[in-house]
């Protein structure tokens, strides 16, 4: 296929104006920028800079309030993502839209045939499937169920449904958020094949070194504005952290903590896997008093079970959990609690509040039953409305009145009602499990003090983020989870980047040192 | 289109929407109305003065809305926690059996002893109805839908099975009823000579009851996490199964309580007639009160009132009486549809 | 022994596939439905509304498989209103489709009185009658059994392989099973998710209400009141049964109509002994008993009762 040099390229993709707003926050601010063939674009900006919600309009998940898009010179009907697929545009979400049940053939195929004509072409299709995957290395297996896969594959099936509709144009949303640092290589070397033949990519970031590394243009984003457009060989990443903050990146040093006496300690805990909690191997942790221990490790490698042991919200098949030196018997959520455990949990929409009930029902949720709130089973309203409407001008909380459904609060706000339920009572141990993903960076800012204040006040604080830089700088020790297992744990600055990814990939040494030694490496 | 939930809502919004889905009914109801070759406002006239036009047709419509006051609050109680249960009519046929094999001579008591015995055992056995579908929700994860649902088949072949075996009255000439409980169990009459009894003040004070567990108690506030979000209930140290089972004995407490109104206050025994389905009613009650207690009194009133009325109607004009449930049913759709609309805004793009 | 031979009977046979055949088609309706990520529990008012229609149809002069497409169309215009209103608007499933059944069965009941006011016993009609399909039907046994039945019955076989084939073996089938499973990979597809709903749920209904006919038209050959007797409900916990499978809920629908057709002739033979009503109970304990077998091992379509809002994900 014939390439053109980009500079000469024409765009294939206009956006023009381009502005939505939902309810008082603008998403998006007359946005325009062009896209040329053979390029790939990285769009960039902190979570909450209109990112996505701009993709979703390209796209024709939404529907902008005003402003264009066009794509080989047409224009796009607005709100339909037929038209987009039609015209050649081909989008990996970041949360991956498979059916789970059905074969990877079925999930790439839907949507490619007359819907009501009366037979498939199974055979073709497969062919098809397996020879783009050669040409474009993303391996998988036409017939395996999507249930079966790893991550990383489920992306090459994403991939691959956009390759087999011949798209021209492919958006990627925040592709290596899910990816090991190896994988994210291997999904670099597929986009610069694709750009190779001609394809056109924009790639949605918030990683700097990632946007560095692969694109040829940065188009920066924040508060729902494009900031700048840089070309990427004069970019600086100092230069692109600013453009995306609206400052000079700071990196803030955070001292460190003085560990004391031992709080929380794992010992040998295993489950078996269960749905959407993979299993645990052997886990052997300790956590201080005054001091953070941070996980890291890829989404998806026992995290969420790690954390779910912790919470209360499930038993070991194995193992002890012991406070305080103490064994516990009958581990459960309300365990937890007397045990003076604070909870920052993954999903705060889903897990930490419940987006119908009040400001006041949310944050008296774990502690309802006790004399502060309750007598003879009757709730003392006063009391409870006293102690949200404390909340909320401690915590600065942005919202009208504690009668407010929670529903109706931003990200922020709700992270930092959960954050007071969760301290309140000075816990002795607290678990925060992805405490700042989706908050703008004030909001990210403050959960971080937060923390460090619990810390400096003697809490055992056990710190699960995908976010390197975030454990990096937060943590006194680092622990690296893989395939259900912890590494033994390494000081603050002790392991490079590269280093901590090859333990996050499952690979060096002290996997298997710790297979043998059993609780020789215990953290 | 889309749905964007609405950040503020009014109190007159609270109140248009409502007052349109009873719009909306009568408009339909018309038609049907017209259909039948008849002056909707004739008939709608004549369904008003049926329900509310004499103390007769009052008396006659709270009489009708007390087994709806508690349908309606045992299904009020049980979605609230989004526990689906379907099975009032088992419960209150329940409700009705326990009352005639202990209210008709079996416990030779008082009527001050006897009445609040008989209660309590209609409580529990009602309660004890429920706890099958739970358990085996809980347990198993059987939708509680179908289950509640079989239920009520099985437990009216069971009351027949009683009504020609066990319960059979033997002065009955045959007919497959059970005797009639005694004076000492019966409810009495709130005014001498008429149909409304005490039953009616039972559904009351019942709705206070549930009213206050619902809105201050810690019960009524578990049962509401529970039922809007139960991940989140459990992670916060919610007992999410104990509430559910708390959920059940009192959601099928209260529907056997309306079969025990029914025969001790009014009808004084068993017949397989005893419920036209009450027991589905007070789903439609429950919901166009919105699932609040204090509510539902007034939402069995005035469905109660739709049937008595239509009754009346009917016999005066060529309408058939079936007018009641399809008015009631486009009710209980209109309304949850003006909720849903009261809540969010509709965007057509 | 009486209770054995009972089986050998070719009559027993016959009536289980006859019973069997009104709840194959409601519970294909129900599992089109359901597949696509939507509870119709509308069914057993659309059960009802598919007999009298059909019967009216009948009755009023027109032809049989004309009443059989009129109460299909009935069928499919509650189903779009149970569609409009839980797929579009989301609302609760439960609630609507209680409500669809509530209202369905009063407007049926309202237009029965309406249509026919002076009857007192309910008119018959001349419904199908059985078609023996040469040398099949002379073998011994099955051949009775299902070559010598009514049109009906055999259009309810046709159906099963029709739903097993379209669902797994056409694009739409395909976007069916997806929108139960996960509606964002549809829409990401260029597919409407309201579009696909909606169109299972009409067609669920349609069959639904074939098989409401199939009482009325090709079973007691008129309309009385209550006479799908929670019929509808079981067909739900037939597709529950059924893992959620065409064939496996066909097999469990004929395991139930034959254990149905069980009780009717053990209740002839040990009717002295025990309650008719016991009997007559034995269909619904076995459905709850045959939902606890299944229950943990079910693997529900994961968007079941899950509202869908365009680019939600």
């Amino acid at each position: 296929m014939a390439i053109m040099k980009k500079d000469e390229a024409e765009p294939v993709l206009r956006l023009d104006g381009i502005s939505i707003r939902f309810g008082d926050v603008v998403a998006n601010d007359n946005i325009s920028f062009e896209l040329k063939e053979g390029e790939i674009v990285a769009l960039l900006g902190e979570n909450g800079a209109g990112k996505t919600s701009l993709m979703n309009i390209l796209f024709g998940h939404y529907v902008a309030d005003s402003g264009t898009v066009q794509a080989f010179g047409n224009s796009l009907p607005p709100g339909d993502p037929a038209a987009a697929l039609t015209a050649g545009i081909g989008m990996v979400h970041q949360h991956f839209t498979l059916a789970d049940q059905m074969s990877v053939l079925e999930n790439i195929i839907l949507g490619t045939e007359p819907l009501f004509s009366l037979r498939q072409n199974r055979a073709a299709a497969r062919k098809r499937i397996k020879s783009l995957s050669t040409d474009f290395g993303l391996q998988v297996d036409p017939d395996s169920a999507i249930t079966d896969l790893s991550v990383g594959e489920r992306q090459r099936v994403e991939i691959l449904k956009a390759l087999y509709r011949d798209v021209r144009i492919l958006i990627l949303d925040e592709p290596t958020a899910v990816l090991t640092p190896g994988e994210t290589e291997a999904l670099f070397a597929t986009l610069h094949k694709l750009v190779a033949n001609g394809l056109s990519i924009i790639f949605i970031s918030h990683k700097l070194h990632e946007v560095l590394a692969v694109s040829d243009r940065v188009i920066v984003l924040r508060g729902g504005k494009l900031v700048k457009t840089v070309p990427t060989g004069t970019a600086t990443r100092s230069q692109l952290a600013g453009l995306m903050m609206g400052a000079e990146l700071e990196e803030t040093e955070f001292p460190g903590g003085e560990p004391r006496s031992v709080m929380l300690e794992l010992s040998s805990i295993t489950t078996q896997r269960s749905p959407g909690r993979p299993a645990l191997d052997g886990i052997e942790l300790r956590l201080s008093a005054g001091e953070i221990t941070g996980v890291a490790g890829v989404s998806g490698n026992g995290q969420a079970t790690l954390a779910a042991i912790i919470e209360g919200g499930q038993r070991p098949d194995k193992g002890t959990i012991l406070i305080n030196g103490e064994p516990q018997e009958g581990w459960s959520a309300r365990r937890a609690l007397a045990c003076n455990i604070g909870r920052i949990p993954e999903d705060r929409h889903a897990i930490g509040m419940i987006g119908e009930m009040t400001v006041t029902e949310n944050v008296i949720s774990e502690r309802y039953g006790s004399d502060r709130f309750s007598r003879y089973g009757i709730l003392d309203q006063r009391a409870c409305e006293e102690f949200a409407e404390a909340i909320i001008r401690d915590y600065d909380v942005k919202c009208p009145s504690p009668d407010i459904r929670v529903r109706l609060l931003s990200g922020g706000n709700m992270q930092k009602l959960i954050l007071a339920r969760a301290f309140d009572g000075n816990p002795e141990i607290i678990l925060a499990n992805q405490p700042t993903r989706g908050l703008d960076i004030g909001a990210v800012n403050y959960v971080h003090r937060k923390l460090i204040e619990a810390r400096d006040k003697g809490a055992a604080i056990l710190l699960i983020s995908e976010d390197l830089d975030e454990i990096r700088a937060l943590s006194d020790r680092i622990v690296v989870m893989s395939k259900g297992r912890l590494s033994p744990p390494s000081a603050r600055g002790e392991l490079s980047i590269a280093e901590l990814g090859e333990r996050m990939a499952g690979r060096g040494d002290v996997w298997e040192d710790q297979k043998s030694g059993g609780g020789k490496y215990a953290a | 289109m889309r749905l964007e939930p609405r950040e503020t809502q009014s109190a007159a919004m609270t109140l248009a929407y409502p007052v349109g889905a009873i719009a909306t009914t009568l408009v339909i109801a018309s038609i049907l109305v017209m259909l039948a070759g008849a002056s909707p406002f004739n008939v709608f006239w004549l369904v008003l003065k049926g329900a509310a036009g004499s103390q007769f047709a009052l008396i006659e419509t709270l009489t009708r809305a007390t087994p709806l006051i508690f349908t309606g609050l045992a299904v009020a109680v049980a979605f609230r926690a989004r526990l689906w249960n379907i099975g009032a009519e088992a419960q209150l046929y329940i409700g009705a059996v326990i009352t005639v094999v202990l209210g008709t001579g079996a416990l030779p008591l008082p009527s001050a002893i006897l009445i609040p015995v008989l209660t309590a055992s209609v409580l529990l056995g009602g309660a004890l109805v429920l706890l099958g579908p739970a358990f085996l929700k809980i347990q198993f994860g059987v939708d509680e839908v179908v289950t509640t649902l079989l239920l009520n088949f099985i437990v009216l072949l069971f009351v027949s099975m009683l009504l020609e075996g066990a319960l059979k009255d033997p002065m009955g000439l045959g007919w497959p009823q059970s005797k009639r409980v005694i004076a000492e169990a019966q409810l009495p009459r709130l005014i001498q000579g008429k149909r409304l009894h005490f039953g009616f003040i039972l559904a009351l004070a019942s709705a206070m009851i549930t009213w206050f567990i619902m809105k201050k108690s810690t019960l009524g506030y578990e049962m509401r996490a529970v039922g809007h979000n139960p991940q989140a209930a459990a992670f916060a140290g919610i007992p999410v199964n104990r509430v559910l089972i708390k959920t059940a004995l009192l959601s099928g407490g209260l529907a056997s309580l309306a079969g025990y109104s029914e025969v001790a206050g009014l009808k004084g025994n068993l017949t397989l007639d005893l419920s036209p389905g009450y027991g589905y009613t007070g789903i439609v009650v429950a919901m166009l009160a919105m699932l609040n207690p204090a509510g539902v009194v007034a939402a069995a009133i005035f469905v109660a009132g739709i049937f008595v009325g239509a009754d009346a109607m009917s016999r005066a004009t060529n309408v058939p009486s079936y007018i009641a449930e399809v008015m009631v049913a486009t009710a209980l759709l209109t309304m949850v549809t003006a909720i849903m609309l009261s809540r969010y805004r509709i965007k057509w793009r | 022994m009486e209770a054995f031979e009972i089986l050998l009977n070719a009559s027993f046979w016959v009536a289980a596939i006859r019973i069997a055949s009104p709840l194959i088609f409601a519970t294909m309706g129900e599992l089109i439905s359901e597949r696509a990520g939507v509870l119709n529990l509308g069914i057993e008012g659309i059960m009802t509304v598919g007999a009298f229609v059909g019967w009216f149809t009948v009755y009023a002069g027109g032809g049989l498989w004309f009443g059989v497409c009129a109460a299909a169309l009935a069928g499919a215009a509650f189903g779009l209103l149970h569609g409009f209103l839980t797929v579009p608007l989301g609302l609760s499933q439960h609630v609507t489709g209680i409500g669809i059944t509530l209202l369905a069965t009063s407007l049926t009941y309202f237009s029965y009185r309406l249509l026919l006011p002076e009857v007192t016993s309910p008119p018959k009609i001349e419904a199908f009658a059985p078609f023996a399909i040469p040398v099949l039907s002379d073998i011994p046994l099955i051949g009775p059994a299902l070559f010598a039945q009514t049109p009906l019955t055999y259009l309810a076989f046709i159906t099963v392989g029709i739903v097993a084939w379209g669902l797994y073996r056409t694009p739409a089938g395909l976007a069916v099973r997806v929108v139960g499973e996960n509606p964002a990979a549809v829409e990401a597809q260029g597919i409407s998710v309201t579009l696909i709903r909606m169109a299972a749920v009409a067609t669920g209904s349609a069959l639904m209400a074939i098989g409401g006919a199939f009482l009325t038209m090709s079973a007691f050959n008129s309309f009385f009141f209550e006479m799908i007797n929670g019929r509808g409900w079981i067909c739900i916990a037939l597709v529950v049964f059924g893992s959620w499978r065409p064939g496996k809920a066909l097999l469990g629908a004929i395991l139930f109509a034959a254990f149905d057709a069980y009780q009717i002739r053990l209740q002839q033979v040990a009717g002295d002994l025990v309650p008719y009503q016991v009997f007559l109970m034995l269909p619904y304990i076995l459905s709850i008993l045959a939902l606890i077998a299944v229950a943990r091992r079910a693997t529900y379509p994961k968007a079941l009762m899950i509202p869908y809002q365009k680019g939600e994900r």
